[in-house]
């Protein structure tokens, strides 16, 4: 069989290639373990500065896990801060409170002013009902009872993201591998030598597809079982979906990468795809939020193979769905898949019109 | 003689500019026919067709009988293109295996053409190191032999001989002649060397994209009035200029 000896030579050529092998199979998990400990870091406790604050307060701010120190006389606040590295500097003048904000990254000045700010109010509220002869103890944490549709307050960050970023190896790599592995065909000149053989196009393009899925396949298992089984990242749902919607996701990239190194020279011009055809991905897959997007970007999200790929994992392993639930997701992701294909018989004619 | 491949005023065109204009030609069986003229002029666009890779805008290609393009007839026909086109990463005799399977052929056969074709070009020795490690003239010769792997009834080599040394290169053309005479092949060959023109049994100029020439290498020598070959390319180049 035509297909058998070409399936064949393509796993051989792969085997033989070392640092492919390695990019296939070490790359996803190093990548993946890293921004693991990247995004896992523990929250590193805010120090401020404070002036003329009263006792109590400070014992709040303290409670709070945030770290104190005491400073008289300062006139420039914000010199203070450079100097002493704090993250905040709280003076109060005439019992009015000015807070100054560090705010080198917003996102932990935002945290830390509602938190103080937090802390303000209670304190004062407490002194104003005092005031009028009335004795409430100080309960900000547990006046309201929090429960979550989706997992817990444990939740981190990481654990919505990861869905996404498994789908997202997946995608890549077998993109750029069978997408570079069909164009060494292309630019070496075997692929014009294969069509003066009686070989016919769909046996190309499926050899192509088995050849590499095979490796995709593989690839595929190793990053889900790491993800889940060394990285605990969280699974709800089961892992058979996981693994079914990562190997749809798989052909396509497989399809798509064939199919765009057809209109790639060289390897860099293979490469200059995917701040075109990766890269925009990464955007509507779900890491930003798509609702508050403009409704037309809302659509090119749509048309977006890893938008589906990401709602379904994300489906699965946050919030626990069923394969009835995503598969719509899977249908999505099949129908491209199928488009690929026929495209990928359509760009060989380049090479024979028959 | 019987007609193996029969060119019927063939034009071809890749976008406004005309590759080929209304070329015509017989070529019959057991005959070494060559193709000489300058890079550029259309020599390998015309095997191509005869290949079957592409499609005449006008005209017909017929190889043994049958309208090219036509997948069954490349059952017949052994190309070998002017980039080597192997893999790399494989030894020569994977490259050979891989090759001879895409054809029909049975295990014996398969085994047979595979030792056959190595030790036609001289590479038994080599056939288990990695085709990266070859030299230049092996990958060529490899190249050739991947051509013939198929027992093909029609060879079409274009530039088979580039980078190979003189004397592999006389033993290449002996197999040739001994195809030709006692397998009744049929052999195109593109070619710049001019000495192998004289070996050929046929000739056509191409240039700009018409045979502005042909016949046995006797006839052109005689329409040109010189004794050398050479002579006859660059005649033939100023009368069309």
């Amino acid at each position: 069989m035509r297909t058998t000896a070409l399936i064949k030579r393509i796993i051989l050529e792969v085997f033989r290639d070392k640092r492919t092998l390695a990019l296939l199979f070490v790359a996803p998990l190093l990548i993946l373990t890293l921004m693991y400990l990247v995004f896992n870091g523990n929250a590193v406790e805010p120090t401020i500065g404070v002036e003329n604050v009263q006792q109590p307060l400070i014992e709040e701010l303290e409670k709070a896990d945030i770290h104190v120190k005491e400073f008289e006389n300062i006139s420039d606040p914000k010199e203070t801060m450079i100097k002493h590295e704090l993250d905040a500097f709280l003076i109060v003048e005439n019992d009015k409170p000015t807070l100054t904000l560090l705010n080198s990254d917003p996102a932990i000045a935002n945290k830390l002013q509602m938190k103080i700010k937090q802390l303000i109010g209670a304190k004062m509220q407490a002194q104003l009902l005092e005031k009028n002869g009335m004795k409430i103890p100080l309960q900000t944490e547990d006046m309201v009872k929090t429960e979550y549709v989706y997992g817990s307050s444990e939740t981190e960050f990481f654990d919505v993201f990861s869905p996404i970023l498994v789908g997202f190896f997946v995608f890549f790599f077998v993109f750029l591998i069978s997408g570079i592995g069909l164009l060494k065909e292309r630019t070496s000149g075997t692929l014009e030598r294969l069509m003066s053989t009686p070989i016919r196009r769909w046996e190309i393009v499926a050899a192509y597809l088995v050849g590499f899925g095979i490796f995709a396949v593989l690839q595929t298992i190793i990053i889900v079982l790491f993800s889940i089984h060394v990285l605990d990242i969280v699974l709800v749902g089961s892992i058979w979906n996981v693994i079914l919607i990562n190997l749809i996701l798989a052909l396509v990239a497989l399809s798509l990468g064939t199919l765009l190194s057809s209109f790639a020279a060289s390897e860099f011009q293979m490469v200059q795809f995917i701040p075109i055809a990766i890269v925009p991905q990464i955007f509507f897959s779900g890491i930003f939020p798509l609702e508050g997007m403009p409704g037309w970007l809302q659509v090119l999200g749509k048309i977006m193979p890893l938008y589906y790929a990401a709602d379904g994992l994300k489906g699965v392993m946050y919030k626990g769905m069923g394969l009835a639930d995503i598969s719509f997701d899977l249908y999505i992701l099949m129908a491209f898949a199928a488009v690929f294909i026929v495209l990928n018989l359509f760009a060989l004619k380049k090479y024979r019109k028959l | 003689m019987n007609e193996t491949i029969a060119i019927e005023n063939v034009t071809k065109s890749f976008g406004k500019k005309t590759v080929l204009k209304d070329i015509q030609m017989s070529i019959g069986e057991g005959t070494i026919y060559g193709f000489i003229g300058p890079s550029g002029a259309g020599k390998t666009t015309l095997v191509k067709m005869i290949v079957g890779m592409d499609r005449p805008d006008q005209g017909a290609i017929d190889v043994l009988g049958k309208r090219m393009p036509n997948l069954e007839m490349l059952q017949e026909i052994g190309y070998m293109a002017q980039s080597d086109a192997l893999y790399m990463e494989l030894t020569g005799k994977e490259n050979l295996t891989f090759f001879a399977s895409l054809y029909k052929l049975s295990k014996k056969e398969m085994k047979e053409r595979i030792s056959y074709a190595a030790s036609l070009v001289n590479l038994t020795e080599d056939l288990n190191k990695k085709v990266s490690a070859y030299s230049g003239g092996m990958k060529r010769r490899l190249s050739l032999a991947i051509a013939l792997i198929q027992n093909p009834r029609i060879l079409i080599l274009d530039e088979p001989t580039v980078g190979i040394d003189p004397e592999l290169r006389f033993s290449i053309w002996n197999e040739l002649l001994r195809l030709k005479r006692e397998e009744r092949k049929t052999i195109i060959v593109t070619t710049h060397v001019m000495d192998e023109a004289e070996r050929c049994d046929f000739v056509a100029m191409v240039r700009d994209g018409s045979i502005i020439a042909d016949g046995t290498p006797q006839e052109l020598k005689d329409l040109y009035q010189t004794n050398s070959f050479d002579e006859v390319f660059l005649y033939a180049g100023r009368k069309d200029s």
